[in-house]
């Protein structure tokens, strides 16, 4: 008989819009035993193929049906530094999900579950110290502790170098602190995995240097053997239309950072404060924007002071339709369910302040679908004399980031895209600059948390061969 | 943790800490600012660097009790350690020989303005420093200021010290003297201060060098909090400045971004005092 895929349990929606506790709640091990056994154990995976960093998918499932987590831990942790992130964040249905031959017909095992099962096992029990290698001597500097840069720290500390990471922020974790809320990744699994790589492979990490003004970038390369590159796309975009300094217009990374890294939610017990009106209209609609309205309907529910009660409206005005929605299937799901409201084929094209300078509305103009261009994405465009105005007083922006541009101080040499983005070999993470890595957003654009994973390790198994002297630079 | 190394009480409310930090103090330039951030719970403020010492690897912070953090902050002694201090961020002032310029210090714009006048010194510049505050024992660093100037002239507002009058009118004075070319001004202080000595250069055409302090969170460009409107569009103040043209910032949007969050700061303040209070008396009843 065909064993159907294991739901995981969730907070319930009306509670959850009036807390910051995780939604998903994870599999038990009974459950996570029989999704285990829904696998196929396929000879020739294809769910690996959509893993960007090639977990084992087959054997550490195989280990965990068979009752030996420990193993399990052991596949995992061969490819995987950080699985109960990634179980949590990655957008597996285009991904290792997505390959699933069991998807081609039924629902997809699923893996993203069992992989957060996995590490959240290991977070307790710590089966698997990661190992490091006699030392090498050499010493490599990691720009950023997001995911980019923690994995190439912890792959090149395992080989033996010496790793030391520089982080702008008072914290490590990059887009995992700052970026992600609370109920989506709990931020004590963030420091949870990330102190445990560091303490067993024995990373220094230096907080509150900003690489360009603390340190440059040529200063780090008379000091470090080899420099890599992840200081991600952190540098939010506004609409160029009249209106955004009104008081109430912020980014979603001020907005999140705000929420997540200072803990504004708990204000004033944390003393950052941070304030969304009754009527909130977040602009775009990926994972940052359904982040940052799922955040708003809390802080609305939070300050009215009672639970399961949404005093306010969060507006989502997206310029694409439902179908082009590219944040991840799970997350679109959840805001839908907490009561986001959606508005498609919308774009904004002026914000209205009062006399105080405060938002109080927002004119916009209805838009429709075009053909598929060369990218394959049907461009929208303006429908004529369809202005209309929405009332709103906060409007976050969450379109999209590019690469900060203080790395790139005393950083001669090291090429960027018009975009502004580094050009690096993708398959090395290689920069036009001398002894000098790259990956993550910085070369991509915002992307996802594994794909940065997968670029930090493609990186660290460069920089190893270089400082081990197998290949030249 | 950074530890502080030393206080200095310049008034009831201004305080001087000069704190361990060389990583900051390695590149720190006039001009450039840090981040702090004094516990887990605290949030995160700019402060301009005053001085710094290389050798010793401090930066030199003198700030105002405005609010909860700066209070806070102004109760702590030698010894003790704040959770974060990052930088220095901002571009440092373009220092070169323009001639004679002003520096203009308004309160506690006067410790940033220190520096600045001090390296333009250095660089050749005749200097005219005009330094004002509310009162008298808001007024510091004459003498420090004084060494670096060739002229200097101190006001209060309610005449308490020095001339009574606010730092436009000498300002105007000088640039109606034709004898004496002003190159360029450089002005630092409260936001209402800043805009109207913009308002008083703008009729001689002098340019003008403001340093804008917006609320800030990051401080390093991720945010946009501390964005301002310019004649040719908005930019960060933590990348982009701290110093700006001060003939093309949007003062009225400025001054209107500082209110945002005024009810929460009053919150923050109150309930900081309350449990000062609270602790006061547990310690008075011991």
């Amino acid at each position: 008989m065909k064993i159907k895929r294991h739901e995981m349990p969730n907070q319930d929606p009306f509670v959850r819009r009036g807390n910051y506790d995780e939604v998903a709640l994870g599999y038990s091990l009974e459950t996570a035993k029989e999704e285990a056994e829904r696998c196929l154990q396929c000879k020739e995976p294809k769910c690996v193929e959509g893993c960007p960093v090639g977990v084992m998918i087959p054997q550490f499932i195989k280990a965990l049906r068979e009752g030996d987590i420990v193993k399990s831990v052991q596949w995992m942790k061969a490819k995987n530094n950080l699985p109960a992130i990634c179980g949590r964040v990655c957008p597996q249905e285009v991904q290792c999900e997505g390959n699933c031959i069991l998807g081609k017909k039924g629902e997809p095992v699923a893996i993203g579950r069992l992989e957060r099962f996995v590490g959240d096992y290991e977070l307790v029990h710590r089966t698997c110290p990661l190992e490091k290698a006699p030392k090498t001597g050499k010493k490599a500097a990691v720009v950023g502790s997001g995911p980019a840069g923690l994995t190439c720290a912890v792959d090149l500390a395992r080989e033996g170098h010496e790793v030391t990471m520089f982080e702008s922020l008072h914290s490590s974790g990059g887009v995992l602190i700052y970026g992600i809320p609370e109920f989506r990744l709990p931020k004590k699994v963030v420091h949870s995995e990330v102190n445990y790589a560091v303490e067993c492979l024995g990373i220094d990490i230096k907080v509150d240097h900003i690489i360009g003004r603390t340190f440059t970038l040529d200063e780090l390369l008379k000091n470090y053997s080899a420099v890599f590159l992840g200081t991600g796309a952190g540098l939010p975009s506004f609409m160029k239309i009249p209106g955004i300094n009104y008081n109430g217009v912020m980014s979603a990374n001020e907005f999140l950072t705000r929420v997540n890294l200072m803990k504004g939610y708990k204000f004033p017990e944390y003393d950052t404060p941070v304030k969304v009106g009754g009527e909130v209209a977040v602009i775009g609609a990926g994972n940052v924007a359904m982040d940052a309205a799922r955040c708003s309907l809390r802080l609305q529910t939070l300050h009215s002071g009672k639970s399961e009660n949404n005093s306010g409206e969060v507006h989502m005005v997206y310029r694409r339709s439902r179908d082009e929605v590219p944040a991840r299937g799970e997350e679109f799901h959840h805001a839908e369910e907490e009561g986001v409201i959606f508005n498609f084929l919308t774009n904004p094209i002026e914000i209205l302040g009062d006399e105080k300078g405060n938002v109080r509305g927002m004119r916009c103009i209805r838009m429709k679908l075009g053909e598929p261009d060369n990218s394959g994405r049907r461009s929208p465009a303006a429908i004529l004399g369809s202005e209309f105005e929405m009332k709103v007083d906060t409007v976050i922006m969450a379109l999209g980031t590019s690469p900060n541009p203080l790395v790139f101080v005393d950083a001669a040499g090291l090429e960027r895209t018009r975009h502004g983005t580094v050009v690096a070999d993708r398959k090395t993470g290689r920069t036009m600059k001398h002894r000098v890595w790259a990956g993550g957003d910085i070369i991509t654009g915002a992307a996802t948390v594994i794909s940065a994973m997968g670029a930090g390790k493609r990186a660290a198994a460069d920089i190893n061969n270089f400082l081990k002297g197998e290949v030249p630079w | 943790m950074y530890k502080i190394l030393r206080k200095e009480t310049f008034s009831d409310v201004t305080k001087l800490m000069e704190i361990q930090a060389p990583h900051v103090a390695h590149s720190a330039k006039a001009g450039q600012f840090i981040i702090v951030r004094i516990d887990e719970a605290g949030e995160r403020i700019p402060l301009t660097i005053a001085d710094y010492d290389k050798e010793k690897g401090s930066i030199t912070i003198i700030f105002q009790e405005v609010g909860k953090s700066t209070m806070h902050l102004g109760r702590m002694e030698p010894g003790a350690e704040i959770s974060t201090l990052a930088g220095p961020l901002g571009h440092p002032t373009e220092i070169k020989n323009y001639g004679t310029i002003i520096c203009v210090g308004g309160g506690v714009g006067i410790a940033p303005i220190y520096p600045i006048a001090r390296s333009l010194k250095e660089a050749g510049n005749t200097v005219i420093s005009i330094i004002g505050a509310r009162t008298k024992s808001l007024l510091f660093w004459e003498d420090k200021m004084r060494e670096v100037s060739d002229e200097l002239i101190a006001c209060t507002d309610d005449g308490s010290y020095g001339r009574k009058s606010l730092v436009t009118e000498p300002l105007k004075e000088f640039l109606e003297n034709k004898d004496k070319k002003i190159a360029r001004v450089w002005a630092i202080g409260p936001a209402i201060m800043m805009k109207f000595v913009s308002l008083t250069t703008k009729p001689y055409n002098v340019p003008t060098v403001v340093s804008l302090n917006t609320i800030m969170i990051d401080g390093t460009g991720m945010c946009g909090g501390c964005r301002v409107l310019l004649d040719d569009g908005a930019q960060f103040v933590c990348v982009d400045g701290p110093e700006f043209d001060a003939h093309k910032v949007n003062w009225d949007s400025l001054l209107s971004r500082l209110r945002f969050y005024r009810e929460e700061e009053q919150l923050s303040l109150q309930r900081y005092e309350h449990k000062c209070r609270l602790e006061g008396a547990a310690e008075g009843g011991r």
